[in-house]
């Protein structure tokens, strides 16, 4: 923590005091891991992907097909049908273009902005889709609506993440 | 005052693990046998609390990720970071305010993922005063039980007794998950934790989820045949402080029950419930908590269970059936429930027409819930 950057009456801190013990605190740095069942849905997702397919699941009580799977529909509240394999194609539902990293610093100058986007899914119902990111795609031709492809891992790299898919690329 | 009932429940069963069911699909079980059994659907269900604690959850926010699997999907859902009983509390405030007429609440534990259970537990402690010392969690109990042990006279015998009981009862429950025939000798022949805890005195963990609907009086006896009411709630927190607090007795479940008592107008807890079912994370607890709750004289809950002379706990207790973490009140408001019900099987009391379940938090908490049902 740099102290010197705001402005205080009297005697101002210095971060040196904190960092020499002149000035007490308490630090903390707890080991929380945790490691998440998967269950029926999210595990044949991510083994899906794995595969390189993206898997859904389909309601029988409203129709739709959803993405990512569930084992239930959270609008009818009734166990869902069968699962349906998707194309790993969509269309960008919506998309920022991101300069600083996940911890705020900022990305250095001249390099690529990330594309974080919502698309959703071709086969899906509308409004369903994923998480993920932009690539091979110049920021300024981004458009809601674009129509884009999953671009894949290779089958050894392919871990059963959501990161086994490496972007989406504009389709042309 | 409104009257308010607990008109339908689910439970999953306890387990040790439950890696076929992520914690999503384990709470929508619960959830849909909770409005089966209370004859609604989802849609009836006005709003929704869960308890949870972001630390056992491994998220931040977790509340946010509950909606779902409980059919609360554009309504009013609320989190609180408490046992189900204060849930259930939340519950019986909303309906007496007449915002909402039918609520459900929700708990459960996926213990099983949490990779560094002591570190989430040593986070629970003052980072100043505490933590530097690095103790394990479990000296809180073992401190505890030490200074009621001598306090009281009851003796590590009969808290293995409570063991005994507690696990041999799980046998009957097809919910639990820990069931043994044991003798005494076991209990005291296991290993010591933090003197006078032994490893047998500690609850083991466990998965699974309770979900139960509560509704107001005229929506429970439209739609229920036997809503069980909710003739009284309390909830009590001593100081946090180790250096602080009582260690002897339960100063939180005396509280509780107080309070507790004195809505639903008992005079001799002793005579007029039925069904009690205390916290017994740890063996020794039991004992206390029982005392907290005037069920037995101070001193004397170690002998009469020796002695079986009360029988608490029918449902196995967390010794017997795993402790859920937030859930565990609700694993003893579930028994409670099934008892009042005549559901409860092989355990089924003769007489079980009121009945009693405590709360508390676990280490290093001070706080306990109590909640009074009855069939009338
Ligand atoms: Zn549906």
């Amino acid at each position: 923590m740099v102290l010197e950057k705001f402005e205080l009456k009297g005697t101002g801190l210095k971060s040196q005091a904190v960092k020499d013990g002149s000035v007490l605190t308490m630090p903390c740095n707890p080991k929380l891991q945790y490691s998440w069942d998967t269950g029926q849905a999210v595990g044949r997702y991510l083994d899906g992907l794995k595969e390189g397919k993206l898997i859904g699941k389909k309601c029988g009580g409203c129709n739709r097909i959803m993405i990512p799977p569930r084992m239930f529909c959270e609008l009818c509240f009734k166990d869902t049908g069968d699962w349906v394999e998707l194309e790993d194609t969509g269309k960008v539902n919506t998309f920022s273009i991101c300069h600083v990293n996940w911890d705020a610093s900022r990305l250095p100058q001249g390099a690529l902005p990330h594309l974080p986007a919502v698309i959703e899914i071709d086969g899906a119902s509308e409004g369903m889709g994923i998480l993920h990111v932009l690539g091979e795609a110049d920021p300024k031709e981004i458009k809601i609506g674009m129509k884009v492809k999953a671009v894949w891992k290779t089958a050894n790299e392919r871990a059963g993440a959501i990161t086994d898919i490496r972007y989406f690329k504009p389709l042309r | 005052m409104k009257r308010v009932a607990i008109i339908g429940a689910g439970s999953t069963k306890h387990r040790e693990r439950s890696p076929e069911q992520s914690y999503r699909e384990m709470i929508f079980e619960a959830a849909r046998m909770a409005y089966k059994d209370a004859g609604i659907s989802h849609k009836e269900v006005e709003s929704f609390v869960t308890c949870a604690e972001d630390f056992t959850e491994g998220y931040s926010i977790a509340d946010e990720y509950t909606p779902d699997q409980l059919g609360a999907v554009l309504k009013p859902m609320q989190t609180v970071p408490g046992d189900f009983i204060q849930g259930l509390a939340t519950a019986y405030m909303m309906i007496q305010s007449g915002l909402f007429r039918i609520v459900a609440v929700e708990a459960h534990s996926k213990y099983s993922n949490i990779k560094t259970p002591n570190e989430v537990a040593a986070f629970a402690f003052d980072p100043v005063y505490n933590r530097p010392l690095g103790f394990n969690p479990h000296f809180v109990a073992g401190l505890e039980m030490n200074r009621y042990l001598n306090d009281t006279g009851a003796t590590a015998t009969q808290c293995a007794a409570v063991v005994v009981k507690n696990r041999k009862n799980a046998l009957k429950n097809p919910l639990a998950a820990y069931g043994a025939e044991l003798k005494i000798s076991d209990i005291e022949g296991s290993e010591e934790i933090s003197w006078p805890l032994r490893k047998a005195d500690v609850s083991e963990r466990a998965d699974g989820s309770v979900v139960m609907v509560v509704a107001d009086a005229d929506a429970a006896r439209s739609l229920s045949k036997r809503p069980v009411w909710i003739n009284g709630l309390g909830w009590a927190s001593d100081t946090p402080g180790l250096e602080t607090r009582e260690w002897g007795r339960a100063v939180y479940a005396e509280l509780a029950a107080k309070m507790a008592y004195r809505m639903a107008s008992i005079k001799d807890p002793a005579k007029e419930i039925d069904v009690v079912e205390v916290d017994d994370e740890y063996s020794y607890k039991e004992l206390q908590h029982l005392e907290a709750l005037s069920i037995c004289e101070k001193g004397t809950a170690g002998k009469l269970i020796l002695e079986g002379k009360i029988a608490p706990n029918t449902s196995g207790g967390s010794l017997g059936m795993g402790h859920l973490l937030e859930a565990s009140g609700a694993a003893r408001t579930y028994e409670v429930l099934m008892q009042l019900r005549g559901d409860a099987g092989e355990r089924q009391l003769k007489k079980a027409d009121a009945g009693l379940a405590q709360s508390w938090r676990g280490v290093p908490t001070t706080t306990g819930a109590v909640i009074i049902l009855g069939n009338s």
